[in-house]
């Protein structure tokens, strides 16, 4: 068996506010596997997007380990491509010049780093924006900046925070396939957390559900449907007895 | 979201901010006109109070005998207004220095902002009329008191805003720029010091308007040339229509000073400015 990309084991967070605690993730154990691509479904305030950030290396877990690629266990950060719920583009720079960012953190000459940009803008539907400052984009486009932001990180793990949260349905599912596109071509290892229980089985290959605070691991779900991926599939009966299963594991009554 | 046939739609219509709102050219004579009609009333009005009143030119001179009183001191007037030009803006240049090191110093260590913003008010109450006479005392007549005062007034909303600009920068582009491993230099060149502009040039604005003022203070009150001499010496000769030339030289010195700041800021913020001005659309349901 392969050593899993990512891994966590027994990973708890409480936070210490002003006045109380709270429990964020208590006990919970997942383990990634390289070229998967893992949805993570849950509440609000299940602590999603913390686990994300304890997985990037911007909080340390209270007890448990997170490891990347079996070894790298503490110093973690800049081991992951991060693409957090919000956007974050600089609104100072255009499109080129907030897509090289983890470029110019690293070094990359300018030039470097600006022909790589330039090649991808088309497939990421952006190549006449390149200089378009991100007040002038549309959500749909400024959330394809920042992940091609992500992809340029050029990590082998990407971790993506409700991407397409604030769109649209129909904008929504476009990005969906495109995403999956993006995904064939990489050879990257997506985790992506959503609180949409059909963008979750529609995009992964493995869903995982954590239930409400504290977060823990209560289900995970080998998603029964072909790759590729088709807006049709959602017709079919085994789509519709995942959502079952999935809403069922979320404390939905169905 | 009014429009759901798909993004390239929404793409496009965004692409064109200018076509959707006024023309140039009828938004700025919408800015322009109303203060040029108030300034002409004024203008008016004191003519025909003057001439009217039976107000001696010595009371209240007219319009036009305060810029006849201009026009014959002319040869007083130019050299004075390069010498309160040359204070004015050696003692910016160092109030933004100074200001932009105070702001990093503060921003650098809670230690140092504690130590420090004790001083930057205390700079702020300090009597600048008592002040002045000292510091011709110890410096003597010509340039330095004028820029020391120049920069004494000018200094604190250079620090303040430029403090309040670092501290402004948003928590979240700070914490992406770790996980892309940024070193803290990087986090201060990519995003602190972008963020504090905006900040730094309400500053600025508010500092260039003290400035002149502040000059021509110090050459009241010890000055071997400049405006305020000129203040001065028309005042102890009761020559108030050249009183008046000065006033209105000074304030234009300033006005004119705050103009270029707020078009350099247009110029080098577009970001900043445009996006202001495209919020009230951006609201729209489209985001
Ligand atoms: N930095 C923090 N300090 C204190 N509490 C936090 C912090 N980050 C998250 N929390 C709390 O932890 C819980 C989980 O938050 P989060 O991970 O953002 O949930 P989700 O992304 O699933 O909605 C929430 O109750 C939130 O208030
Ligand atoms: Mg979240």
């Amino acid at each position: 068996m392969n050593v899993p990309k990512v891994e966590l084991r027994n990973v708890s967070k409480t936070f210490f506010g002003a006045r109380r605690q709270i429990k964020a993730l208590e006990n919970v154990s997942l383990s990634v596997e390289p070229r998967e691509f893992v949805t993570i479904i849950g509440p609000s305030g299940s602590g999603k997007s913390t686990l994300f950030n304890l997985i990037v290396g911007l909080l340390e877990p209270d007890t448990g380990d997170i490891c990347i690629d079996g070894d790298v266990c503490q110093d973690r950060i800049s081991r992951v491509g991060y693409m957090p719920q919000r956007d974050l583009l600089l609104p100072w720079r255009n499109v080129v010049d907030n897509v090289i960012l983890p470029q110019e953190v690293l070094g990359t000459p300018h030039e470097i780093a600006r022909k790589k940009a330039f090649e991808l803008l088309p497939l990421f539907g952006l190549d006449e924006f390149a200089d378009a400052y991100p007040f002038a984009l549309s959500g749909g486009m400024r959330q394809r900046a920042a992940l091609l932001r992500t992809i340029l990180s050029e990590k082998e793990v990407m971790l993506l925070d409700e991407p397409f949260g604030a769109l649209d349905a129909l904008t929504r599912k476009e990005l969906q396939d495109w995403l999956l596109g993006v995904w064939r071509k990489f050879n990257q290892t997506f985790i992506f957390i959503t609180h949409d229980v059909e963008e979750a089985l529609y995009l992964g290959d493995r869903v995982i559900v954590l239930s409400s605070r504290p977060g823990t691991v209560v289900h995970s779900l080998e998603v029964n449907l072909p790759r590729p991926r088709r807006q049709g599939m959602v017709a079919l009966p085994e789509f519709g007895q995942q959502v079952s299963e999935l809403l069922e594991k979320l404390g939905v009554s169905i | 979201m009014n429009d759901p046939s798909s993004s390239r739609t929404i793409d496009s219509a965004l692409r064109q901010p200018e076509a959707r709102s006024t023309p140039k050219v009828l938004r700025w004579s919408r800015d322009v006109t109303p203060p040029v009609l108030l300034m002409l009333f004024v203008l008016a009005t004191w003519h025909v109070v003057s001439l009217r009143s039976g107000l001696s030119a010595f009371i209240l001179p007219s319009p036009t005998q305060v810029l006849q009183a201009a026009w014959e001191t002319r040869d007083l007037l130019g050299p004075a207004i390069g010498t309160t030009m040359i204070e004015t803006v050696i003692g910016l240049i160092v109030a933004i220095l100074l200001g932009i090191a105070f702001a990093a110093a503060m921003d650098f260590s809670s230690f140092l902002r504690r130590a420090l913003y004790p001083i930057l008010v205390t700079s702020q109450t300090v009597q600048i009329l008592a002040i002045a006479p000292l510091l011709i005392i110890w410096f003597g007549f010509g340039l330095l008191p004028k820029v020391i005062i120049v920069v004494l007034v000018c200094f604190f909303p250079m620090a303040v805003s430029t403090a309040d600009g670092l501290a402004s920068a948003d928590p979240d582009h700070v914490a992406l720029l770790k996980t892309m491993g940024a070193k803290r230099s990087q986090i201060w060149r990519l995003v602190r010091l972008p963020s504090a502009l905006p900040s730094f040039f309400s500053g600025l604005r508010i500092a260039v308007t003290y400035s002149v003022v502040g000059a021509t203070i110090g050459e009241w009150v010890g000055g071997s040339a400049g405006l305020g001499l000129y203040m001065l010496r028309s005042k102890n000769a009761l020559a108030t229509d050249q009183v008046f030339v000065a006033i209105v030289i000074t304030s234009a010195l300033s006005i004119g000073l705050f103009a270029l700041i707020y078009f350099l800021e247009r110029a080098l913020l577009p970001w900043y400015y445009s996006a202001q001005r495209t919020e009230h659309w951006e609201g729209t349901g489209i985001f």
